[in-house]
C-alpha cells in the first residue's frame, strides 16, 4: 500500500488511473491470498488448541474455539490428571512438555553458542591471517556442505554409541558444537569486508591476535554474528533427525521429537487434536517470538545466504 | 565468490605495509592460525571427514551394531539392485522431488514477481517467510490436522464445494502429493525471497530500455527477466532438488512410509533398514547411493551455472 501512495503523486497523469488498475488489484488479491495461506493455519492451530477435544467433531468449522478451554495446554504440561484428560478427549498418557521445552532450549543454545564462537575463530583464521594452504583448507570445509546429513548421521550415531553417550545431552550436542560450514562461510565473508586500519594500528602497538580477535573483530562484527546466531538457533530448534536417533529417552527428548511421540500416542480413532495443536503451538512459540523481535534481520539475511 | 575475489584484491595494497617486514610474520601466522581453527578442525575431522570414510566402509560390510562389521564386498549393492523396496523408494522420492520443483518454483516465481512489482514491504516478505521458520514436524502436524479426513477444515471446504472428501494421508494416490504440498507450503516464501533478491539485482535501466523499445510486459518478462534471472533460478532449483531428496521429517511424523509403501522415501527407508532392522551395512550402502545422486545434482548445477555466467556477461 505504501508504494502506491508514495508513487502516485510523482506521476501525475497516471495518478488517477493507478488505484483502479484491475491488474494491480488482481496482483494484490493474489498477494493477500498468499499471506492468508501462510498465516491462517497458525490461527487455526490456536483455535484448535483452545478447544475441548471432544467438542471438535461437532464444531469442525466454527471460527471460534469449540467449547473454549485451557485443558489442552494443561494436559500437555502434565497438569491434568489422567481421568480429567480422558474426559476431555486426551489419551491419558503422561506427557511433560516443560521437560522437552527445557531440553530444546539447552540443545539449541549450547550448539548455537559453540558453533558460532568456534566458527568465528575459524573464519578469522580464514579471512585475516596469512598461512600456507589456507584456501585449500577452506575449500575442504565448504565441501562438507555437499555431504547429506543422513550420510554422516549413521557413523556419527555409532561413534556416540561407542562413546556411551546415547541419550545424553552431550551426545546430542557434540556433532554441532564445533562448527557449521555455513557459519564459517558466512562470517568469513564479513571479516573479509571489515576495514584493516584499526587492526593494524593495534598490531603496531604490539597487540596479539587473540586480543585483536576479542577486542576488535568480535565487537565490530556483532551484527552479523547476531544474525548468524539467530539463524543457527532457529535451525537447531527445528532439528528432528539427529535428536530422534540419539535422544529418544524422555529426560533428553527435545520438543520436535516429543511432538512426534505425542502424535503417535494418540489413539487411531479419535486423536487428541486439541492437545496436539497446543503442543505444536508451544513448540512454535519461541521461534514466533524471535521472529516478532528480529523478523527484519531474518528476512534481510535470506538474500545473502541465497546468493552464495 | 566473484565479489570475494574482487575484494581480497582491493584489500591487498593496503595490507602490503605490514607484510613487508618479512617472512617471519608468515610463520607466526601459521602458528596462530592453527590455534584459531583448532576447534573447528576437530569438529570437521571427527564429525565430517571420519564419518564420511566410515560410511563408505560400512556400505561394504554386514553390520548389525552388536558384533563387528564384516567385510562382504559389493554384496549390499548387489542386493539393493534387486530390492523392489529400494526402487520403490527411489520412484516415490523422485515423484516428490518433481512435484516440489514444479509447485515450488512456479509459485515462488509468481510470488517473487508480486513482491517485486506490488509490495516491497519487509513486513509482507516476513509474513510469507513465516512457514519456513517452522520445523518440518510442526508443518507436518499442522497440515495433518487441517487435512484430516473426518473433521479437518480443508475437507469441510471440499464438501461444501460439492466434491467428495479426500483421504490426503490415507490414500496411495494422494500420499506423496500431500507431502509435497506440505513442503511447498513451508518453502514457498523462502524460495520466493531468493528469487526476489535476484530480481532486485537486475538493473532498472534494462527495463527502461525495453520500455522505450515498446516491449510488452510479457515480452519483457520472457526476454529479459527470465534470462537474467537464470543463475538464481538454477540455484533455487538445486536447493529444492537437494533438499527434497532428503525428505524425512514430515513422512516420519505423519504417514510413516504408508499407506503400503506410498511414502517410503529414500531417507525413511535408510532409517528403517539401519535403525529398525539394525542393518547398518545395507542402510549405509543406500546412503552412499543417495550421496552420489546429490553429488551428481551439484555437478550438473555447476555446469549449468558456468554456462550461464558467460551468457550473462
Amino acid at each position: 500500500m505504501t508504494t502506491t501512495a508514495s508513487r502516485a503523486p510523482l506521476t501525475k497523469p497516471a495518478s488517477r488511473r493507478r488505484p483502479f488498475n484491475p491488474r494491480r488489484a488482481g496482483a494484490w488479491a493474489l498477494l493477500v491470498l498468499a499471506i492468508a495461506v501462510s498465516v491462517l493455519p497458525f490461527l487455526w492451530v490456536l483455535r484448535t488448541a483452545l478447544s475441548t477435544n471432544n467438542a471438535l467433531a461437532t464444531n469442525a468449522t466454527s471460527l471460534l474455539p469449540a467449547e473454549f478451554s485451557f485443558g489442552a495446554f494443561k494436559r500437555v504440561f502434565g497438569l491434568q490428571s489422567a481421568a480429567e484428560a480422558v474426559a476431555e478427549g486426551g489419551s491419558g498418557a503422561q506427557i511433560d512438555f516443560w521437560l522437552y521445552l527445557r531440553n530444546s532450549l539447552i540443545f539449541s543454545s549450547v550448539t548455537t553458542a559453540g558453533a558460532v564462537f568456534f566458527s568465528a575463530m575459524a573464519a578469522y583464521a580464514f579471512a585475516r591471517l596469512r598461512w600456507k594452504g589456507r584456501n585449500a583448507v577452506f575449500s575442504l570445509f565448504l565441501g562438507t556442505m555437499l555431504v547429506p546429513p543422513i550420510f554422516t548421521a549413521l557413523p556419527n550415531f555409532l561413534l556416540i554409541k561407542n562413546l556411551d553417550l546415547l541419550n545424553t545431552m552431550l551426545g546430542m550436542v557434540l556433532p554441532y558444537l564445533f562448527m557449521t560450514p555455513f557459519a564459517i562461510f558466512f562470517l568469513r565473508q564479513f571479516f573479509l569486508n571489515m576495514s584493516r586500519e584499526v587492526e593494524e594500528a593495534a598490531m603496531l602497538d604490539g597487540a596479539k591476535h587473540l586480543r585483536i580477535f576479542f577486542q576488535i573483530i568480535l565487537p565490530n562484527a556483532a551484527a552479523p554474528i547476531a544474525t548468524l546466531a539467530l539463524l543457527t538457533f532457529i535451525g537447531q530448534w527445528n532439528e528432528y533427525f539427529w535428536p530422534l536417533l540419539v535422544g529418544s529417552q524422555d529426560d533428553v527428548r527435545v520438543l520436535q521429537v516429543g511432538l512426534g511421540v505425542f502424535k503417535s500416542q494418540s489413539p487411531q480413532g479419535a486423536p487428541d487434536w486439541s492437545g496436539l495443536m497446543a503442543a505444536t503451538l508451544i513448540s512454535a512459540l519461541p521461534v514466533l517470538i524471535l521472529f516478532a523481535a528480529f523478523g527484519k534481520k531474518i528476512v534481510n539475511s535470506i538474500g545473502f545466504s541465497g546468493i552464495k | 565468490m566473484t565479489t570475494l575475489a574482487k575484494h581480497s584484491r582491493s584489500v591487498s595494497p593496503a595490507a602490503d605495509k605490514p607484510q613487508r617486514n618479512g617472512g617471519l610474520r608468515q610463520l607466526g601466522d601459521l602458528k596462530i592460525a592453527l590455534l584459531f581453527i583448532a576447534p573447528a578442525m576437530i569438529g570437521f575431522i571427527v564429525f565430517y571427514v571420519v564419518p564420511t570414510i566410515r560410511g563408505v566402509y560400512l556400505s561394504f560390510t554386514e553390520y548389525n551394531i552388536l558384533g563387528d562389521p564384516e567385510w562382504i564386498g559389493v554384496e549390499n549393492y548387489a542386493a539393493i539392485a534387486k530390492d523392489p523396496l529400494f526402487w520403490n523408494s527411489l520412484a516415490v522420492t523422485g515423484q516428490y522431488v518433481f512435484l516440489n520443483i514444479v509447485l515450488q518454483t512456479a509459485l515462488a516465481l509468481g510470488l517473487a514477481l508480486l513482491m517485486h512489482n506490488v509490495a516491497k514491504s519487509t513486513i509482507i516478505r516476513g509474513t510469507l517467510l513465516l512457514p519456513y521458520l517452522m520445523s518440518n514436524v510442526i508443518a507436518a502436524l499442522l497440515w495433518f490436522w487441517m487435512l484430516d479426513y473426518q473433521i479437518g477444515v480443508v475437507n469441510q471446504f471440499i464438501e461444501w464445494a460439492g466434491l467428495p472428501r479426500v483421504a490426503f494421508f490415507g490414500s496411495e494416490a494422494w500420499a506423496i502429493p500431500t507431502q509435497a504440498l506440505i513442503n511447498t507450503w513451508r518453502h514457498m516464501g523462502y524460495t520466493a525471497l531468493l528469487i526476489f533478491a535476484g530480481l532486485q539485482a537486475i538493473p532498472g535501466h534494462v527495463y527502461e530500455v525495453a520500455k522505450l523499445d515498446g516491449a510488452s510486459a510479457f515480452q519483457t518478462f520472457r526476454k529479459i527477466t527470465i534470462p537474467l534471472l537464470r543463475p538464481v533460478l538454477v540455484l533455487v532449483l538445486v536447493v529444492t532438488v537437494i533438499g527434497s531428496f532428503q525428505v524425512f521429517d514430515t513422512v516420519a511424523v505423519t504417514s510413516g512410509g504408508g499407506p503400503v509403501n506410498a511414502t517410503r522415501v529414500i531417507q525413511y527407508y535408510i532409517y528403517q533398514r539401519a535403525f529398525t532392522e539394525s542393518d547398518f551395512g545395507y542402510g549405509s550402502a543406500i546412503a552412499v547411493i543417495l550421496f552420489l545422486i546429490l553429488a551428481l545434482v551439484a555437478f550438473i548445477q555447476m555446469k549449468f551455472l558456468k554456462g550461464n555466467e558467460s551468457d550473462l556477461d
